[in-house]
C-alpha cells in the first residue's frame, strides 16, 4: 500500500493555496450572500501565508506540515474560519503524531480528528449549514473506504466526493450557527461558504494524493 | 504578585481601550491587549494571543477575556496549543464588565479561580437587583450611615478601591442595598457628593469592613 508522506502533505497545502486563490471570488460571493463576505479573502490570505512558511521552514513529517498549517491559519485568517480550520489541522497533526507516512487507516483517523476539532471548536452539528456538513460525510466515506481496504488516495477521493455532495446539500438548509443564522430562512438557497471551502480543500488533498500515486510532480497546481 | 489578564478582541483599539479602563482600577495588575490581526486589521490572531499569554504570566496565572465569536475560538485554540495549562483560564464573560471585575479581583490578590468567577458573574447581580442582595438577613450586622464628601462621590476609582479592599475581607457587606465587594454594583449606585451610604456588614470581618468604608468616605477617598 502506498502511504502518503511529507511530500503529499506539502503538496496538499500548496494545491489548497492554489485552489483557494482560484475560487477566491466565488467564496467571497457565497459569503456575501449569507455572511460578511470575507471568507474568500481570509482563506486566501491564510493559505498564501502557508506558502511562505513552507518555504521558510519545510516540515519534516506530515504532522509537522499540519501543525504549520494550523498555526498559520489561526494567526492569519482572522475570521471564524481561522480557528476552525486551524483546530482541524491541529487535531489532525495530533492524530498522525510522528508518522513519516500515512496509511489508509491513519488518513481516515486524521480526517475524523480534524472534523471532531471543528465540531468541538464551533459547537455546530450536522444540518446546521456549516463546514461540518461537508466534513462529516467526508469522514464517514473515508472510514468506509479505509475499512474496505482502499488505498490512501482512494480514501481521500471518497472523502472529497462526499464533501462536495455535503456542501451542495447545505443549499436548502437554514443556518443555525455563525452569522448566517441571523438570516433565518433567507439563507435558504445559498451554499454555506465554509462547506464549499472544505470541499475544495478535501478535493485538493485527493488530487495531491493521485499525483503522488501517479508519479506526477508534487505541488503542481491544478 | 497577582493574576494577570489578557484581553482578546477583534479590534486592536477595543482591546487597548479595555486594558486602559481596567488598568485605572487595578494599577498593579498586568493587563495585556491582544486585539486585531498582525497587520492591524480586524480579526484575531493566534500568535498575538499566544504572545500575550506568554508576556502576561507573572506566575500567578492568567485569565483571558474575549469579545465575540471567533475571538473565543482563537483563545480556546491558544489554550489548546499550550496543552491546556492549569495557569491559564478563559472566562466566559462580557468583555468590558468582565475585565473590570476580574482586574479588581486580581488587584485585591484573589486567586485564579476567584478572578475567573469575578469576571463570569460581573453581570449577574445587576439582573437580580437589590432584592437578592437583601435576602438572607444576617443575625448580627454592623451598620453605619456615611455621607460622601468628595466632589466626585463614589465614582469608578473609589468604587474600585472599596470593592478591592472589601474583597480581601471575610465579610458580607451591602452598601445601599448592593454588594460592596462588587465594583460594578457600587458604580451602578451613581452616588455623588452628599449621598448617604447605608452600610450593613456581617461576618468575621464586619467591624473592620465598616471601619474601612468609614475611613475611606471620611477621607474623601484621598481626593480632597
Amino acid at each position: 500500500m502506498a502511504g502518503l508522506g511529507t511530500d503529499w502533505a506539502v503538496a496538499w497545502l500548496r494545491r489548497s493555496a492554489a485552489v483557494v486563490a482560484e475560487h477566491r471570488v466565488e467564496l467571497i460571493e457565497l459569503d456575501r450572500a449569507i455572511g460578511d463576505g470575507d471568507h474568500g479573502e481570509n482563506m486566501d490570505r491564510g493559505y498564501t501565508a502557508i506558502l511562505a512558511r513552507l518555504d521558510e521552514t519545510p516540515p519534516a513529517t506530515p504532522g509537522a506540515a499540519f501543525k504549520l498549517a494550523a498555526m498559520t491559519l489561526m494567526s492569519k485568517v482572522g475570521g471564524a474560519a481561522g480557528p476552525l480550520y486551524g483546530t482541524a489541522f491541529l487535531r489532525a497533526a495530533t492524530a498522525v503524531g510522528e508518522a513519516g507516512t500515512l496509511d489508509s487507516g491513519l488518513v481516515a483517523a486524521a480526517l475524523a480528528a480534524a472534523r471532531d476539532g471543528v465540531v468541538a471548536r464551533g459547537k455546530a452539528e450536522s444540518g446546521d449549514k456549516t463546514m461540518v456538513d461537508a466534513w462529516t460525510p467526508a469522514v464517514d466515506a473515508a472510514a468506509a473506504a479505509a475499512a474496505s481496504g482502499a488505498e490512501p488516495s482512494a480514501v481521500l477521493g471518497a472523502a472529497a466526493d462526499a464533501a462536495e455532495a455535503g456542501a451542495v446539500a447545505t443549499d436548502p438548509l437554514i443556518a443555525r450557527k455563525g452569522r448566517a443564522s441571523y438570516l433565518a430562512e433567507r439563507a435558504i438557497g445559498h451554499r454555506d461558504p465554509g462547506a464549499a471551502s472544505s470541499a475544495l480543500i478535501l478535493r485538493a488533498a485527493a488530487d495531491a494524493a493521485s499525483d503522488a500515486a501517479s508519479g506526477a510532480p508534487s505541488g503542481a497546481a491544478a | 504578585m497577582s493574576v494577570s489578564l489578557v484581553i482578546v478582541s477583534h479590534s486592536a483599539k477595543l482591546a487597548e481601550g479595555v486594558v486602559e479602563l481596567a488598568a485605572q482600577m487595578a494599577p498593579d495588575v498586568t493587563l495585556v491587549a491582544a486585539g486585531g490581526m498582525d497587520d492591524g486589521g480586524i480579526g484575531t490572531s493566534l500568535e498575538k494571543v499566544l504572545g500575550a499569554l506568554g508576556s502576561a504570566d507573572r506566575g500567578d496565572g492568567v485569565v483571558v477575556l474575549t469579545d465575540l465569536g471567533s475571538a473565543v475560538m482563537t483563545a480556546e485554540s491558544a489554550l489548546e496549543f499550550m496543552g491546556h495549562p492549569d495557569t491559564a483560564r478563559l472566562a466566559s464573560a462580557p468583555l468590558v464588565e468582565g475585565a473590570v471585575a476580574a482586574a479588581v479581583a486580581a488587584q485585591s490578590g484573589a486567586a485564579l479561580g476567584t478572578v475567573v468567577k469575578a469576571a463570569e458573574t460581573a453581570l449577574e447581580p445587576v439582573d437580580d437587583g437589590p432584592a437578592v442582595a437583601a435576602a438572607p438577613s444576617p443575625a448580627v450586622a454592623v451598620t453605619a450611615s456615611l455621607t460622601l464628601i468628595n466632589p466626585l462621590g463614589l465614582h469608578a476609582r473609589p468604587a474600585a478601591v472599596l470593592a478591592g479592599e472589601l474583597g480581601a475581607l471575610d465579610v458580607d457587606i451591602e452598601i445601599n442595598g448592593v454588594d460592596g465587594q462588587s465594583v460594578m454594583l457600587l458604580m451602578t449606585l451613581g452616588a455623588g457628593k452628599g449621598t448617604v451610604l447605608d452600610v450593613s456588614a456581617s461576618g468575621p470581618d464586619a467591624q473592620r469592613a465598616v471601619d474601612l468604608v468609614r475611613r475611606e468616605v471620611e477621607n474623601g477617598f484621598g481626593e480632597l
